[in-house]
């Protein structure tokens, strides 16, 4: 279903040490450093599967999961997803993936939040009974009834996580792209968040691959991760066998992962 | 293409709906349309009165208060302010992730933020300055083909509009600093369009330069042939230097908004 081959992508970015003097120098001759964000990344992920994409902050996971949104295009390497190159058949991919970035939002700030669910069916081009039976099955799977008459503004940030759920569904799409869905949620939506990916899993047969820094997702609903570190792919396997180490020292799971990343040289 | 207009159509009537969950703001903003409508009016009758204007004194009103009914047609600063923040957030991430081409699509979002909030405004505007008296007063069309020739100036020049203003969303990819981008192109904008002093009042040297540019063409060009300063015989002419100017705006914004989209994609988690 997902095919990723020694995939790298470098870009440019700009610095310079602090103080009024490199400040001025960078004016006249900017310096650039070439960031490595993908150095040699491969993996392929079966359909109904639910992975976890992990690794330290800056370790490329972003980078990667815009690459198979059809977002970045790599500098060299292979991406299929469904037999599509995500950057080069952008549209006819995109109609059959779902995202959710947990730090943005795709909803209208001050329109309910039904006008937003009514806009993406539209793009999305969804028929008007297959939308409705959709729209219907994520209200009470994600209890919104209350909440789509209310502009996004209004919403908490856990409620407006559900709503974005709903939002990235609606097409029903067989690909699911979770970046931190659940950043920031109290310990309520948290959990409603992953019933409902455990849920749109098991019963629309969604592929999820999920990025998370809350190993309590990781162990809730992933029986397989790939951890990347650095631009490159460190360990691919199940999540038990990675942490049974650090756990039979007593330790819990952020100390786990922790020591971890820094046996690896990645913390 | 014919199927994707639904999405297009969905983005006119969300940007319809957003228009009307503001009210008193839409009120707010006619009152003072009227206030500076009326200013206005009073300047330039002022300048005719000391000899030497190219417009009547109907002219003049009719020219104000069409301006005022239509200003979201043609103003530069009427800018999508949710569509920056999402520039400047990085929420412009999920515009990449929908199956439909992000310039259309933006676009498409921008037009139908104008056409909404000018369909909000104009009825009010144009029903109470067609009752004032004299010489406040917004008269007809010149006649009925310049009544046309208006509409479908206007209606160019709204895609024009559109096309001139994206590239200044498209400078807020790159610097995302949306408010220099518009400072720097509203000026131009404005006293390039004659919305400063109205080109007729122009020296004759500038005026010729300024005919030159796509700006005027957004409003000065319906405005004068609504009164019939510019006669309808010449509408075809200026119809076409209108879609000249869209054919070769439009590629030249599509290309460098996925350029600067796409650049901007590349930092940040």
């Amino acid at each position: 279903m997902i095919q990723v081959e020694s995939l790298r992508k470098t870009y440019l970015s700009r610095r310079r040490a602090s103080g009024v003097g490199q400040a001025l120098l960078s004016l006249v001759k900017p310096s650039r450093e070439r960031i490595e964000a993908l150095k040699d990344v491969s993996f392929s992920i079966e359909r109904g599967e639910i992975v976890g994409y992990i690794g330290p902050n800056g370790a490329g996971k972003s980078t990667t999961i815009k690459v198979m949104c059809g977002i970045l295009v790599p500098d060299s390497g292979v991406c299929l997803i469904k037999g599509r190159v995500p950057w080069k058949e952008r549209a006819a991919h995109v109609a059959g993936i779902g995202v959710v970035f947990g730090q943005r939002s795709q909803l209208w700030w001050d329109v309910p939040v039904i006008d937003s669910f009514e806009l993406l069916r539209d793009v999305y081009r969804v028929p008007g009974r297959e939308y409705s039976a959709s729209l219907e099955e994520l209200v009470s799977a994600l209890d919104l009834s209350p909440l789509l008459g209310q502009p996004a503004r209004s919403l908490s940030l856990g409620q407006r996580m559900r709503c974005e759920m709903a939002a990235s569904l609606l097409h029903s799409p067989d690909i699911l792209f979770l970046d931190e869905p659940t950043i920031g949620l109290d310990a309520v939506s948290k959990l409603a968040v992953r019933a409902f990916i455990e849920r749109a899993n098991r019963e629309r047969g969604v592929t999820v691959i999920l990025t998370t820094h809350d190993m309590h997702d990781i162990e809730a609903l992933v029986s397989r991760v790939i951890l990347i570190g650095k631009g490159e792919i460190l360990y691919d396997g199940g999540f038990e066998a990675l942490v049974a180490g650090g756990r039979a020292t007593g330790a819990g799971i952020e100390a786990v992962m922790a020591a971890l990343y820094g046996e690896m040289g990645i913390a | 293409m014919i199927a994707s207009l639904r999405a297009y159509g969905g983005l006119f009537r969300m940007r319809f709906l957003r228009g009307l969950s503001y009210r008193a703001a839409a009120l707010a903003g006619t009152a003072t349309q009227f206030f500076w409508g009326f200013i206005l009016i009073m300047v330039y009758q002022a300048f005719a009165k000391a000899g030497g204007s190219p417009l009547g004194l109907s002219q003049i009103a009719s020219y104000v208060w069409l301006q005022q009914a239509f200003l979201a047609l043609i103003v530069v600063w009427f800018r999508d302010k949710e569509l920056l923040s999402l520039i400047v957030t990085g929420d412009s991430a999920y515009e990449l992730c929908r199956p439909v081409d992000a310039y259309a699509f933006w676009f498409a979002r921008l037009a139908a933020g104008r056409l909404a909030a000018a369909l909000l405004r104009c009825a009010p505007i144009v029903l109470v300055a067609s009752l004032l008296p004299d010489p406040y007063r917004l008269h007809g069309p010149s006649s009925v083909p310049a009544g046309l020739a208006f509409l479908a100036c206007l209606a160019l020049g709204l895609l024009l509009i559109v096309a001139i203003t994206m590239f200044a969303y498209i400078l807020s990819v790159v610097t995302l600093s949306p408010n220099a981008a518009f400072m720097f192109a509203a000026p131009i904008y404005e006293f390039a369009a004659g919305m400063v002093i109205p080109l007729p009042f122009m020296p004759e040297g500038l005026r010729h330069v300024l005919e030159l540019l796509p700006f005027r063409l957004c409003v000065d060009l319906p405005l004068r042939m609504y009164s019939g300063a510019i006669p309808a015989s010449q509408a075809p002419l200026l119809l076409l230097q209108q879609a000249l100017w869209i054919a070769l705006l439009v590629p030249a914004g599509r290309l460098a908004l996925g350029k600067a989209l796409r650049s901007s994609q590349a930092a940040g988690g």
